[in-house]
């Protein structure tokens, strides 16, 4: 166990930038998220703290020890892959095996933590079969104990849970969790799922185009987003934007709530036009616009649906909105942050 | 609905849709390869079963029953069991030197380097340089006078000029000499087949055994080597069968010699059979390939299924 720090990565594929200067650094036992769309270097950049690649610039250390020139092999970290790299000729057992064989570890050592891996993650009846005979949980599974069984300096995780279904994922979400929190290993976990972001990580650093745009816990990122990229970014549906003074007005989606449904406080008031709504279940969704503003600018909001006067909020119909004004956020022309307006 | 069915079934002639049954498709896609095997294939490898059971020679061409005779005079003659020998040492040699030729080869071309596109075309050309003439080309390069591979040896100091070594006179580097000749013919191939397994493997596998803390000749001979090996071993098949059955370089480069030295079955078949016209006997010599071909050919196959991942 120990801590990763990256010093101003640079990685360049021929003119592409595919890492831009990140900076970032994963304390003692920390899950620590990367978040980010697709393409926008997350894979580049574990790959090149597991040393496969080589950065362009920057340093990485592991423990204060800069490990630049150190091969894979010597940074003691583990890997797991997105399509999980299973060794498809060896069972189960072997391929479990397989980082403390290249070790030398004795072989009875090697028993004992075989079936303490498997053991930890449920898959000792597992044992004897190839990969290609297990199903896509197993297969994760099987690959994880692997990553796990030589108990490394720090585990990177490269989307583990999208090769599964949707069920699968997120009890997957909640073993991985329970299980980094037991054995304590320092842990990146790449992925583009927000969902997946916010359930895990002990902070998370949003991502794009090679650069961290905001690295916080799971709450800061979502209430204090420091750029209009990471507030559409994170949340379901995201947060809605409109024009104002030159730059952005956000409000997230349950903050816009008909007006006779905030009872106190200084409120910024909108006439909403509905066009129509999802009920879906637990909450509904309504889609619309705004008095004076584009039509393309379409506008949802989150109602929880019991507390709905339903014959108010009909499609086709105008009703008075509101938003607290201290669930507004103000962005400026750039994107950033900006305290007020 | 009643409408759209009649007309259905009006325009449905009993032909109309022969071609999408498997059955006729099939069996038409199939006739070709089929006829070819039989006329080209199983009429000649007949005809060879039906000599070497009589006493037909070219000067009296009777087909006299003679049973297993032809089978019992060859195995008794000690040139032939020099040429038994011989075909296995100069088939499994080459292939062997081949392969790691081969998978050197596919290890160097894996690599970016400037002008690695020309060089990979350029190592495709022992495959295609007509045979006769590749043959002639290395005749001249083991020539006991102009060898260019002696003139090295002499140039580096590695040997004298006096015990130079003669590489067709002598019979172990005359077999050397076929055996090398025949790999540096095989090896792009070897090269080709490394290629397809290598760049077929994925690359997470790959890194995760390079996270894994193996180094290159772990990954190679405990990942890679498996994983290509069916394919490996389908090549070797092709190979085998190809060299085991090949007579053209021994025929060009020694003739056989010195004295059966480097005979194999193929040539000494063709001695026998079509130079001295003993066709019976050469019939016999020849056939004497089809277990050892076929017990290979099955040994390897059982081995991929085994492997199979
Ligand atoms: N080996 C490579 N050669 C060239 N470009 C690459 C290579 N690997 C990644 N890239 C580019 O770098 C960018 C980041 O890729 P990647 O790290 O795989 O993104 P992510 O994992 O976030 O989806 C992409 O634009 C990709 O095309
Ligand atoms: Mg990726």
């Amino acid at each position: 166990m120990a801590t990763v720090t990256a010093t101003e990565i640079t990685k360049k594929f021929g003119d592409v930038s595919a890492i831009d200067g990140v900076s970032l650094s994963v304390a003692d036992g920390e899950f620590l998220v990367l978040l980010g769309p697709s393409g926008c270097g997350k894979t580049t950049f574990l790959r090149i703290i597991a040393g496969l690649e080589k950065q362009t610039a920057g340093d990485i250390a592991i423990d204060g020890m800069v490990v630049n020139d150190l091969p894979p092999r010597a940074r003691g970290i583990a890997m797991m892959f997105q399509t999980y790299g299973l060794y498809p000729h060896y069972t189960v057992r072997d391929n479990i095996a397989f980082p403390l064989k290249t070790q030398r570890v004795p072989k009875d050592e090697i028993r004992t933590k075989v079936a303490w891996a498997s053991a930890l993650l449920g898959i000792e009846h597992l044992l004897d079969r190839r990969p290609r005979q297990l199903s896509g949980g197993e297969r994760q599974r099987v690959a994880l104990a692997r990553a796990l069984v030589r108990e490394p300096t720090a585990l990177l995780l490269d989307e583990p849970l999208s090769n599964l279904d949707a069920k699968l994922r997120s009890s997957a979400r909640n073993e991985i969790k329970q299980f980094q929190q037991r054995v304590g290993t320092t842990t990146i976990y790449v992925t583009h799922d927000q969902v997946e972001a916010m359930g895990m990580g002990d902070r998370i650093a949003v991502i794009d185009h090679g650069r961290v745009r905001q690295i916080g816990t799971p709450a800061s990122i979502y209430d204090d987003p420091a750029d209009r990229f990471v507030a559409t970014f994170v949340g379901t549906p995201p947060m809605n934007l409109i024009d104002w003074n030159g730059g952005h007005l956000g409000f997230r989606p349950e903050d816009f709530l008909p007006r006779e449904m905030i009872e106190n406080g200084e409120v910024t008031e909108f006439s909403f036009f509905i066009e129509r709504s999802e009920y879906l279940g637990s909450e509904r969704i309504v889609y619309g616009r705004l008095e004076g503003r584009s039509a393309a600018q379409e506008i949802t909001a989150k109602l929880p649906p019991a507390h709905v006067p339903l014959a108010a909020i009909r499609p086709g119909e105008w009703h008075p909105f509101a938003v607290r004004n201290d669930a507004l956020r103000y962005f400026d022309q750039s994107g950033v942050r900006r305290r007020q307006s | 609905m009643v409408a759209l069915a009649e007309r259905l079934q009006a325009r449905r002639s009993r032909f109309e849709f022969v071609f999408d049954r498997p059955r006729v498709l099939g069996t038409l896609f199939l006739a070709p390869a089929i006829i070819y095997v039989l006329a080209l294939v199983g009429v000649p490898f007949l005809l060879a079963v039906y000599y070497s059971l009589s006493a037909y020679t070219v000067y009296n061409p009777s087909y006299h029953f003679v049973g297993l005779q032809n089978f019992i005079d060859v195995i008794n003659s000690g040139v032939f069991r020099r040429t038994l020998a011989n075909t296995f040492i100069f088939t499994f040699g080459s292939q062997i030197l081949g392969l790691i030729l081969g998978k050197f080869g596919a290890l160097l071309l894996l690599r970016p380097f400037p002008g690695r596109k020309i060089v990979r075309a350029l190592i495709i050309l022992p495959w295609v340089v007509p045979i006769a003439l590749a043959t002639v080309a290395w005749e001249w390069m083991f020539d006991s006078l102009y060898s260019v591979i002696n003139w090295t040896l002499i140039a580096l100091g590695i040997v004298t000029r006096t015990d130079a070594p003669n590489w067709l006179v002598d019979p172990g580097l005359a077999m050397l000499s076929v055996i090398v000749v025949n790999a540096w013919r095989f090896f792009p191939f070897a090269i080709v087949i490394f290629l397809a397994g290598i760049t077929a493997i994925p690359q997470d596998v790959i890194d995760a055994a390079t996270v894994d803390g193996a180094g290159f000749w772990r990954r190679n001979y405990q990942i890679i080597l498996p994983m290509i090996m069916p394919i490996v071993v389908v090549g070797l098949v092709f190979g085998l069968v190809f060299t085991f059955t090949d007579l053209s370089i021994v025929y060009l480069l020694t003739n056989g010699g010195p004295v059966n030295a480097t005979s194999v079955l193929g040539f000494e078949g063709f001695q026998v059979g079509i130079i001295s016209g003993d066709v019976a006997h050469g019939a016999a010599i020849s056939l004497f390939m089809l277990p050892v071909l076929f017990i290979l050919v099955i040994v390897m196959l059982r081995f991929i299924r085994r492997q199979e991942i």
